[in-house]
């Protein structure tokens, strides 16, 4: 669509006087000058940026959070409890197992997800063996760590893809979801970090809330984008023959977007897992807030055996991601082409 | 009744087709209208009728709307004024479900890039109307080795499309287009990706098949030769505008305009032109005396090459016999040469 500049112009224009009279309207009185007319007489204010020139957002947000903590409270507790019950469950019951068991039952996941592929699975295995061997603290905490992702990245999964299809089949829902995509993306994480704290409180939820808004952004892209790049033929292939949508999803651009789906997928456990370390500053338990402590004791050898284990937790969630998509790639475009 | 007919179809592509459409319908060029509009004029006021068990030809050059004609037989694309029937009933008023029924049951489509589903076998690619249906494995199953069978691909049943030849992946279209027995084949440009031997080949399959089961076939393409082999009927566009319909030999030897002129000009024309075409008949004044003794005895449908060596050999009149040896007409050298003469 053409943009009507005829309607447009005056709309921005008055949109703009609104915004400049409200700031001047709400700013303190000792930063206004005492007439209007002054203005026009002293031009200093064109200089230095004028105190009154101050839109004004902070009040606003904050007293609205308040209303949200105040009316919604019960509502977050409701969400705290379940997600906080879910993660101890979780936790309690992998650390409770003993750790060779473990080590086994990572290798064993392993093998059959890459495909048995051999490489990947010792080189996980040894991954795994290493982040209590480096120190038997991190056993634990890793754990810990491990949980937190898993969860965020379900709640990633079952939110991220559906917006990601919908995306793709709907122009105008794309064009309004991407610049939310893009604030996710681009605005720093304290900046949620700190309002997940007031509503959950310290600990593993704010982490988890984190994780889906760092961490959901490059799933959804990837799916919409996956989805949009099946081959037009095909696609019409599939509505030649009288497909319903819901055929054609699950039947033909599902499967074939899925080696994109895989990528997204592996780049948000990734993201997770850089948003869990960040996390442990806002009191998260886990292998970041060892980094933590190497840093405010200025231990150097502390901070980088934790940071090694973090490492090591990379390797281990990125190879498995990336071996799982390879064998659903090797699925949909055989390799071994025999020659007849 | 028609099988297929379209009632002054238009289609412009771009923001706002119906601002367009008066000025497409004053007679402005497809070029005027891009240039003044911004929209793409796809097709112009076209008029077809398909009669039930023919092979209807539509030909033309890239970007004369042949694909963009073919899509809307099965409303992949919506016109933006006109009527398209199939059996006598407007599709274009049919709900979604409606839509879908006829696309399952009553046509299939092959695709120029074939369209096949990389992810699926060949035998679950032929199967794939059926599934859409709704069919048991067991049923569509059977049917899809049948189809198999019938383009002769028996042995590739679990083979992936990325592991078969070009003209291989074609009949994997072909036969998943067959399975499930739709009365209209529509064919986009099916064999235009195909190498010209397999690209022969794959034509006398479709002909063999079509004898045998007298569907009613769409077919696009913009190779000349291949429509006058195919074709019972050809409709030319140019432009988004259908230029000429008729008989292979109609469209050779009386071309409409200068556009269909240069087109069938380099044509071949012994291959095209059968003997029934250019026969006298028997009571026309000019063969009187010619005949006498010796004839060369030829079938109705025969082409000019197929007796143009006996021809030049003998030197004989050529007697046209139908299919039950009764004499229909002759032919000299005058009408030979005629015919096979380029204006």
């Amino acid at each position: 669509m053409k943009t009507n500049w005829k309607y447009w112009i005056p709309i921005c224009f008055v949109a703009f006087w609104g915004l400049i009279v409200i700031s001047y309207r709400y700013a303190k009185p000792r930063y206004k000058p005492d007439n209007i007319s002054d203005l026009l007489n002293d031009f200093s204010w064109l200089i230095n940026w004028p105190k009154w020139l101050d839109f004004p957002l902070m009040q606003p947000i904050n007293s609205g959070f308040d209303w949200l903590i105040m009316e919604y409270g019960l509502f977050f507790e409701g969400i705290n409890y379940f997600l906080l019950g879910l993660y101890t469950t979780m936790k309690n019951s992998v650390v409770a197992l003993p750790w060779p068991l473990v080590v086994i039952l990572v290798i064993v996941m392993t093998y059959f997800v890459s495909g048995k592929k051999m490489s990947t699975t010792i080189l996980i295995g040894f991954c795994t063996f290493f982040i209590g061997f480096l120190s038997p603290r991190y056993w634990d905490k890793a754990i810990m760590t491990t949980c937190i992702v898993f969860i965020g990245i379900f709640f990633c999964l079952v939110i991220g893809i559906p917006i990601g299809i919908a995306m793709a089949r709907k122009p105008k829902l794309r064009k309004m979801i991407l610049p939310v995509l893009d604030l996710m993306q681009t605005i720093p994480s304290f900046c949620y970090l700190i309002p997940g704290i007031l509503l959950f409180g310290l600990g593993a939820v704010p982490a988890i809330i984190s994780i889906f808004v760092y961490a959901a952004p490059p799933l959804i892209r990837l799916t919409d984008l996956g989805i949009r790049l099946v081959d037009k033929e095909i696609v019409e292939a599939a509505d030649a023959f009288g497909a319903s949508k819901k055929q054609k999803l699950w039947g033909v651009q599902i499967p074939l977007a899925l080696p994109n789906i895989m990528q997204g997928v592996n780049q948000s456990v990734m993201m997770a897992l850089a948003m869990v370390v960040i996390a442990s500053m806002v009191g998260t338990r886990g292998i970041g807030d060892e980094v933590l402590l190497g840093l405010q004791q200025l231990n150097v050898g502390m901070a980088t055996e934790a940071g090694i284990a973090i490492v090591l937790l990379a390797i281990i969630f990125d190879r498995v991601t990336q071996a799982y998509g390879d064998k659903i790639q090797d699925k949909t475009k055989p390799k071994n082409i025999k020659k007849v | 009744m028609p099988k297929i007919e379209l009632k002054n179809v238009y289609k412009i592509f771009g923001e706002d087709p119906h601002s367009v459409l008066p000025l497409v319908k004053k007679g402005a060029t497809k070029k005027e209208i891009l240039a003044e509009t911004d929209h793409t004029v796809g097709l112009d006021n076209v008029s077809i009728s398909i009669e039930e068990g023919e092979t209807f030809v539509c030909m033309g050059l890239s970007g004369s709307g042949k694909s963009t004609l073919i899509r809307h037989i099965n409303r992949l694309i919506e016109p933006t004024e006109g009527v398209v029937l199939v059996d006598g009933v407007n599709v274009l008023e049919f709900n979604e479900k409606e839509l879908l029924e006829l696309r399952r049951h009553e046509m299939s489509m092959v695709f120029q890039r074939f369209g096949l589903f990389p992810h699926k076998t060949v035998l679950e690619n032929v199967a794939y109307g059926l599934e859409v249906q709704g069919k048991s494995i067991e049923e569509r199953n059977q049917t899809a080795e049948e189809q198999i069978h019938a383009v002769g691909l028996n042995g590739f049943e679990h083979q992936y499309p990325s592991q078969l030849s070009g003209g291989m992946q074609q009949r994997v279209g072909l036969a998943r287009a067959l399975a499930t027995k739709p009365g209209i084949l529509l064919m986009d440009e099916a064999f235009s990706a195909l190498d010209p031997l397999i690209r022969n080949d794959m034509q006398n399959q479709l002909m063999e098949l079509q004898s045998k089961l007298h569907k009613t076939i769409v077919f696009i393409t913009h190779d000349l030769d291949e429509s006058l082999k195919l074709g019972d009927h050809i409709g030319i566009l140019n432009g988004g505008k259908l230029i000429q319909v008729g008989k292979p030999e109609e469209i050779i030897m009386s071309p409409a305009d200068d556009y269909v002129t240069a087109f069938v000009k380099d044509v071949n024309r012994a291959k095209v032109l059968r003997a029934k075409t250019i026969m006298l008949s028997p009571d026309n004044p000019t063969i009187n005396g010619k005949v006498s003794g010796e004839t060369i005895k030829v079938l109705e449908n025969s082409f000019i090459e197929e007796f143009l060596p006996q021809v030049i050999e003998k030197r004989t009149v050529v007697e046209v016999i139908d299919k039950d040896g009764n004499t229909s007409g002759y032919i000299t050298e005058k009408e030979l040469a005629q015919s096979l003469t380029k204006n």
